[in-house]
């Protein structure tokens, strides 16, 4: 039983991390800041549905998704704030729009359930595109999270690939608004896949998120064609998220989720 | 002993640490108050270093906020009983699995009228949509309601047989 121990005692700490004695290299920080933003950022996005979403089922599991996601960031913005000797809140609630690090696509007004749903199924493909090629990360700290959030990621991939389906192959309405959801996200696609200027130098340790594209391409497409809809055609946004160049509609979601904070600086409840 | 069967019963050896996880083994989930940490799997290890006394505990989910009351817990226990210097850790790897739910744990979940988790088996394949069994009559003629429920362990079924709803907790 010695034995089990052992292997047991080999688990790597990192939700407590900031209790631990583990630090972030620099370049480990920074790359885990622009993931960490990214969960961050749809977690808020998310948590606008609860008590606006079609049905009450929907209230439930759009706030469990962003639970989800919320942990993945309490995670990654803990371990990179070891490297500053600053708390996750320090980074979620005390840093102004354009030191932001997350993808455009993230920051998008959650629009109608059909513009979620679209972003839900090209979020929750790239994560679980990310962290199962994470969850093989040579920082332990990164590979113990992504090996955690690929579990349940993998579970909202098929939340919305489900929504996907029934929208759209129910109503003619229903597959006008779906479609017209992908349109609307469609755009920001592109960006997720472009080099993170963090990841450079870090081989074996970060993602380069080039190579996570044919993997996304393997699963989105089809899904969005046996659901009779069509792949959407025409230009990609600009980008620029990782380096903190962002779309109009982050400021005003940062000023809502920091507010409390920057009013009442510490306190707890 | 497979690895999964490590994984699953990592009880201490020596008579002090076993003492210690016995007591830490009292705290139950804030949402399912039957289950013990233990019963879930969530309890993970202790150890004595020097005078310290190290808990390590795994959550279920990485937003669980069910973690900072299991773990305000399980040094209050530890308190009452005399330990003075208690540090309780959370760790994510490896990660957490229902797997690590012991049997007594799943007899009592379904007792408690929570149908418990079906098996993902060594090598964490995808259920593949085998039926649920309803807690209250047994039948296995169910449905899901929504794949997400009042936590984030449960999704929501209900009894085509009896009519009643029942929470499903997921194999993960």
């Amino acid at each position: 039983m010695n034995h089990s121990n052992h292997v047991v005692s080999t688990a790597i700490t990192a939700e407590s991390i900031a209790d631990s004695s583990v630090v972030a290299p620099e370049a480990v920080a920074q790359y885990a800041l622009g993931l960490g933003d990214d969960a961050l950022v749809l977690a808020h996005r998310l948590g606008e549905w609860i008590a606006n979403a079609p049905e009450l089922e929907e209230d439930v599991a759009l706030g469990n998704i962003g639970l989800d996601l919320l942990g993945h960031a309490r995670s990654l913005l803990t371990y990179a704030g070891t490297a500053w000797d600053k708390s996750e809140d320090d980074l979620a609630y005390f840093r102004v729009e354009n030191e932001f690090r997350s993808r455009q696509l993230f920051e998008q007004p959650i629009g109608d359930f059909a513009v979620t749903i679209a972003r839900q199924l090209i979020a929750s493909v790239y994560f679980a595109e990310l962290y199962r090629a994470l969850s093989r990360s040579e920082d332990p700290t990164l590979a113990a999270i992504a090996a955690k959030a690929v579990k349940e990621v993998d579970y909202h991939v098929d939340h919305s690939a489900q929504w996907l389906r029934r929208l759209g192959l129910g109503t003619k309405y229903s597959h006008e608004r779906m479609q017209r959801g992908l349109d609307a996200m469609w755009p920001f696609v592109d960006e997720l896949f472009r080099a993170d200027p963090y990841a450079e130098d870090l081989v074996g340790i970060a993602v380069d998120p080039r190579q996570l594209r044919a993997g996304f391409e393997a699963v989105v497409p089809g899904l969005i064609v046996d659901a009779g809809l069509e792949i959407p055609a025409g230009e990609s946004a600009q980008g620029g998220g990782r380096t903190g160049i962002h779309s109009e509609a982050l400021g005003p979601m940062l000023a809502e989720m920091q507010v409390l904070a920057r009013a009442h600086p510490g306190a707890t409840w | 002993m497979s690895t999964q069967e490590m994984f699953a019963r990592p009880r201490p050896d020596t008579e002090a640490e076993l003492a210690i996880w016995n007591l830490a083994a009292t705290v139950v989930d804030p949402e399912i108050p039957v289950l013990t940490i233990e019963d879930l799997g969530v309890l993970r290890r202790v150890a004595i270093e020097g005078s310290t006394v190290l808990v390590e505990i795994t959550p279920t989910y990485s937003g669980c906020p069910a973690v900072d009351a299991m773990r305000d817990d399980i040094v209050t226990v530890l308190h009452d009983a005399g330990y003075e210097d208690v540090v309780v850790r959370s760790v994510l790897a490896p990660a957490w699995t229902t797997d690590w739910m012991s049997d007594a744990g799943a007899k009592k979940l379904e007792e408690y009228g929570i149908a418990a988790p079906a098996p993902r088996g060594v090598s964490g394949t995808v259920n593949l949509g085998l039926g649920i069994r309803c807690p209250h009559c047994g039948s296995l003629h169910t449905r899901e309601l929504s794949r997400f429920g009042s936590t984030s362990c449960k999704a929501l079924y209900v009894c085509q047989r009896c009519q009643e709803p029942f929470d499903y907790f997921k194999e993960h």
